[in-house]
């Protein structure tokens, strides 16, 4: 059991500081899945933890909830590709002062 | 539990590559790494219909769709290593470590007692159990990812569609606009020589040889040509020179 949720963590943070760090959208975008996909297994460990399948239903609702946030995100990355033609999280700055 | 030690720091070591690979190529292909590391945890802690939707959801379609537009970013571009924030990386290294310092402690303060399991849970199977949940106490949430399902499908449709600015251009207008081409130009009105046509090799990399023996370059896709991968005519000679060579001295040398 801890030592799913301490893998799981472990992922989380890495995704964390990969958002953090990386400035290709792309690379942001699978970072923020990894975060997702960390705390699914959080999800379903401690849905064996207490013998019930509300945790894997919530990790259901998860994916779901990230195909449909992939889907989007990925169209907003290739029209702005289309416009300044970059995927730098750096180079969107049209909305600055 | 040994596949899970065997699976965990695999996993790490592919989220980790996350952080490092510079071509957001590799970073895909360490998440996928995880992704099918997930799905074994998935399957080793009594979910299989979360195995298989992890399989088919992510590993199928999530990953297939950043690859997708991978290719039609461009492949090639790496990450700029510029820091626009100053210091910002340190920062975020920083911030990491105390986030999983905080983690680990919380973790290792919390009394685990001793795991229910799921045997009594999935007794009736675990996709029947899930569905039960899923059309009984969820079953407002299940039909409002319905709604946010269609939502996605228009929201892409929209973000992706490009108004035509200017009128299609017909074959009619590719073969006047060729003759017209030849007529200011003299350039060849038929279709370009295919590459490796008469060269030593028939890689698409290799130009077409010219009658005269000289490369035609416009034979090798324009992808290539911007890439800088086209083998120039240097290369080819050089290969030429060592296939006359091994042609020569193959007795002396076999390789």
């Amino acid at each position: 059991m801890t030592e799913y949720i301490t893998l799981s963590f472990l992922l989380f943070t890495i995704g964390a500081v990969g958002v953090l760090v990386r400035r290709n959208a792309i690379v942001v975008f699978m970072c923020v899945e990894l975060m997702l996909n960390a705390t699914n297994l959080a999800f379903v460990s401690f849905a064996r933890q207490h013998g019930n399948l509300d945790g894997q239903t919530a990790a259901f609702f998860v994916m779901v909830v990230a195909a449909a946030e992939v889907v989007i995100g990925l169209a907003i990355i290739v029209s702005i590709y289309r416009t300044r033609r970059s995927a730098s999280v750096d180079e969107a700055n049209l909305l600055k002062a | 539990m040994t596949t899970f030690w065997v699976l965990a720091p695999l996993m790490v070591l592919a989220a980790l590559g996350l952080l490092f690979a510079k071509k957001a190529v590799h970073a895909a292909l360490c998440l996928a790494v995880v992704m099918i590391g997930l799905a074994v945890m998935y399957a080793l802690q009594d979910a299989p219909f979360l195995f298989a939707v992890q399989i088919i959801v992510y590993t199928g379609a999530i990953m297939m769709l950043f690859l997708f537009v991978l290719m039609l970013i461009g492949v090639d571009r790496t990450d700029s290593l510029v820091e626009t924030i100053k210091g910002q990386r340190l920062a975020a290294a920083v911030v990491g470590v105390l986030f999983a310092v905080t983690m680990s402690v919380a973790v290792g303060q919390v009394v685990v007692s001793s795991t229910v399991g799921l045997e009594e849970a999935n007794a009736d199977g675990n996709v029947e159990g899930l569905a039960a949940l899923l059309f009984t106490r969820y079953v407002v949430a299940f039909e409002f990812t319905a709604a946010l399902m269609i939502t996605a499908v228009l929201g892409a449709m929209v973000l992706a569609h490009r108004e035509r600015l200017s009128p299609r251009r017909t074959q009619i207008d590719v073969q006047r606009q060729r003759m017209r081409e030849y007529a200011e130009t003299g350039r060849h009105p038929g279709n370009p020589p295919t590459p490796g046509v008469f060269a030593r090799h028939n890689g698409v990399d290799v130009p077409a040889l010219l009658p005269d023996g000289s490369p035609a370059e416009e034979s090798v896709p324009d992808s290539l040509r911007k890439r800088g991968q086209e083998r120039t005519d240097v290369d080819i000679s050089a290969a030429q020179r060592r296939a006359k060579e091994i042609e020569r001295g193959d007795e002396e040398d076999p390789s």
